[in-house]
């Protein structure tokens, strides 16, 4: 029965069924609210859906430059850790911290399950042998390494803050604090550094969904999909079935480290679709609301913008954790 | 040494969903930084020339209008006038002022659709998505005065085929209104945008040297600091009837194209409004008997710049020879002087910033099938024409 139950949690709820279902309903929202910002009209709720069993239908041509093997894995290694990923944010939300089986780090397992998508894309498209995904590489590259060190700072902030909400100031217990689980019952969000390291990992999460203004590595009037230019048919879905999961991952990170995670119960879930849905539409709102930005001019933005911005947060909530004060 | 090696290429086209028509242009690139750039057109030859030299003089205008679907008014005004430069014609003032609001129009609705086009250029669908919108009620005023939200037909040689429909003024200034209000809100969003600064502005830069040494026209020049505009410089239509500013900038960037554009558009808005109210009563055309021997060129601003035509007629019922220049023509080989050392995405975006428009500068080009070795380039096509124009000039 344990493993049927196991089998149960990661096939079908909130494994990789209810995941993808959720995901692709997540595309549709994001594609419905940009046709209405748009005053457009969109696409009909099964869209997502409907791609990609298209896409699933359709011939999958390997370039003869590409390295097959790795352009062919690259989207299963993609989409099964931002499944992972998802999977691990599930257990956090919906199974009391005793009994959920998460470990000790586990945020950090989380984080590195957040690169892998990014470096899969990487390692997929290199071995793609087409010139324009050669561009998108090195700009996927550049982007990755732009925003990533950002994201752990904000993460740092998230943790000091966490250490100040459990009031420990003992080294003895501060491992403890190292786990979703208990980083998912405060809301540092509500205090200054707090509320900048969240901004600083909106942006993060945008970057790393590739939406407006930092979709460079596949700006489609460039480099023509770039990163994405040589993938077709069934690999082509899985990439964006891993888009579809990675709408749903990375917001939910972003519920549990800033916003108190969503937690059981009728009135909690609801409270936690509903802070779901605030991070999605303030990613919708800052994808239509900007052009796409040079890849420079990216990089310049989250070293030398963000960067700075999130040491302040840093020291912000040191003096916080120092003073006791928890707004800080 | 430093290792010689071949630079990889990034192709935008033949088939590139940078632009909708058949365009080639290879960027040599060296990391990010394009080194060189080779343009390839002439995918979309239609022989439009040689096509124009088997009709009737009446006939013209309506194959001249499907050179460019967005410049289908100042296409055939520019063959108009040059055949009634020939047969020494003066058209009613009415017809006069029709055809210039509907060229203003034209401009305006031309204008705006680039606006779009530059938005999802650089990734900002709600430019695009908006400013297309803020365009339909253009194109509804067009289908209303002439019929079409294209290919407008309206001009004759020796006036206007058809009258502003009644009642059109009370319409007209509603919808103008609505428009300057849409694209102002429009226009403040663009250029207050921080991030649209940073994309746009000193990119692609057109000194105003190269502007002249390569002598490009309309928007282009004029944001390059180059006060020129046939409406104004050679008036035709109504222009020199009711008064407007040419919209000048000095930097060049794609930034002073966006903004020369925008100020044009709010000009237009105001022309049309003008030309409605001073709009004098009479007919609209006059009879034309036939069209003597002779040559004359003929050239109005069409939105991307000045628009050439040269007709020649030997007295026949047909143009014995007829050449059409669109703006783009000129406009397009400037780019090996904006667009080299400047960033992949930069140089997209300075490709569009002139508006080009691919069909109507199309010319034959010959390719051999298999080798793709050209046969005939522009320097050979060029030669062969000053052979075949040497020719002609020794027959008159």
């Amino acid at each position: 029965m344990e493993v049927i139950r196991h089998l149960f949690w990661l096939l079908v709820f909130p494994g990789f069924l209810f995941t993808v279902i959720l995901g692709l309903y997540a595309c549709w929202i994001v594609r419905k609210v940009t046709a209405l910002i748009h005053h457009r009209i969109g696409p009909p709720a099964l869209q997502p859906l409907y791609d990609v069993l298209k896409l699933l239908g359709k011939e999958t041509l390997i370039p003869e430059a590409a390295n097959k093997a790795v352009f062919i894995w690259a989207p299963v290694v993609g989409f099964a850790s931002v499944l992972l990923l998802a999977i691990l944010l599930w257990a956090v939300d919906f199974i009391p911290a005793r009994d959920n089986g998460m470990f000790l780090g586990d945020v950090i397992v989380a984080i590195y399950l957040m690169v892998i998508p990014s470096l899969a894309l990487i390692l997929g498209s290199s071995a793609s042998g087409s010139p324009h995904a050669a561009i998108g590489t090195a700009r996927e590259m550049k982007l990755v390494m732009s925003y990533e060190l950002v994201l752990v700072m904000a993460f740092i902030v998230v943790l000091i803050k966490t250490a100040t909400f459990h009031g420990i100031s003992d080294s003895q217990n501060d491992a403890q604090l190292l786990s979703l689980s208990s980083i998912a019952q405060y809301t540092p969000a509500l205090s200054i550094s707090g509320l900048l390291a969240f901004l600083a990992a909106l942006l993060c999460v945008q970057a790393k969904l590739g939406f407006t203004p930092f979709d460079i590595p596949e700006a489609e009037t460039e480099i023509a999909g770039g990163v994405l230019i040589e993938y077709s048919g069934a690999l082509l879905a899985l990439w964006k079935l891993a888009q579809a999961v990675m709408l749903v991952a990375f917001p939910l990170f972003l519920v549990i480290l800033f916003m108190g995670g969503i937690g059981t119960g009728f009135g909690s879930v609801l409270l936690g679709l509903g802070k779901y849905v605030l991070v999605l539409v303030l990613l919708i709102l800052i994808k239509n609301t900007n052009p796409r930005m040079r890849i420079d001019q990216t990089v310049k933005f989250f070293w030398f913008y963000c960067g700075p911005v999130m040491a302040v947060a840093i020291v912000l909530a040191m003096l916080g954790n120092y003073y006791d004060k928890w707004w800080l | 040494m430093k290792k010689k090696y071949k630079l990889p290429i990034i192709a935008s086209g033949p088939v590139h969903p940078l632009q909708e028509e058949m365009e080639f242009f290879q960027l040599y690139v060296d990391g990010e930084t394009v080194v060189d750039i080779d343009v390839r057109l002439s995918y979309n030859h239609r022989g439009i020339e040689k096509i124009s030299e088997s009709l009737q003089f009446d006939q013209v205008p309506f194959l001249v209008s499907r050179i460019c679907g967005i410049c289908s008014a100042s296409h055939p005004l520019a063959y108009v006038q040059a055949v009634e430069e020939i047969a020494g014609i003066t058209p009613p003032e009415r017809a006069l002022y029709v055809r210039t609001i509907i060229n203003e129009l034209e401009r305006i609705h031309s204008h705006i659709l680039w606006v779009g086009l530059a938005g999802h250029f650089i990734g900002y669908e709600t430019v695009f998505m908006w400013a297309w919108k803020y365009r339909e009620p253009v194109l509804d005023m067009l289908e209303k005065i002439t019929g079409n939200r294209n290919n407008y037909g309206n001009v004759k040689v020796g006036g206007c085929r058809e009258d502003l429909p009644e009642g059109i003024d009370a319409e007209i200034n509603p919808i103008l209104d609505q428009i300057e209000k849409k694209m102002d809100m429009l226009t403040k969003a663009v250029l207050d945008d921080p991030i649209l600064h940073a994309r746009l502005k000193g990119v692609g830069v057109l000194k105003k040297e190269d502007a002249v040494a390569y002598a490009v026209t309309g928007p282009t020049a004029r944001a390059s600091g180059i006060p020129i505009d046939v409406r104004r410089d050679d008036p035709y239509a109504a222009y020199d009837l009711v008064d407007w500013n040419v919209c000048v900038q000095k930097e060049g960037d794609v930034f002073a194209k966006a903004v020369v554009r925008l100020l044009e558009t709010f000009e237009s808005i105001k022309m049309v409004r003008k030309a409605m109210a001073k709009l004098p009563k009479g007919p609209i055309a006059v009879e034309v008997k036939e069209i003597p021997p002779g040559e004359a060129i003929g050239h109005a601003e069409a939105p991307r710049g000045e628009t050439f035509h040269y007709v020649r007629s030997e007295g026949g019922n047909t143009p014995a020879r007829h050449k059409a220049r669109a703006p783009s023509y000129v406009n397009v080989p400037s780019f090996k002087a904006s667009c080299i050392g400047e960033k992949i995405s930069d140089v997209l975006i300075t490709l569009a910033a002139v508006d080009p428009c691919y069909s109507c500068t199309e010319r034959v080009g010959v390719v051999e099938r298999h080798t793709n070795r050209v046969i005939f380039d522009f320097d050979k096509l060029l030669q062969l024409s000053r052979e075949k124009t040497e020719k002609i000039r020794k027959g008159i």
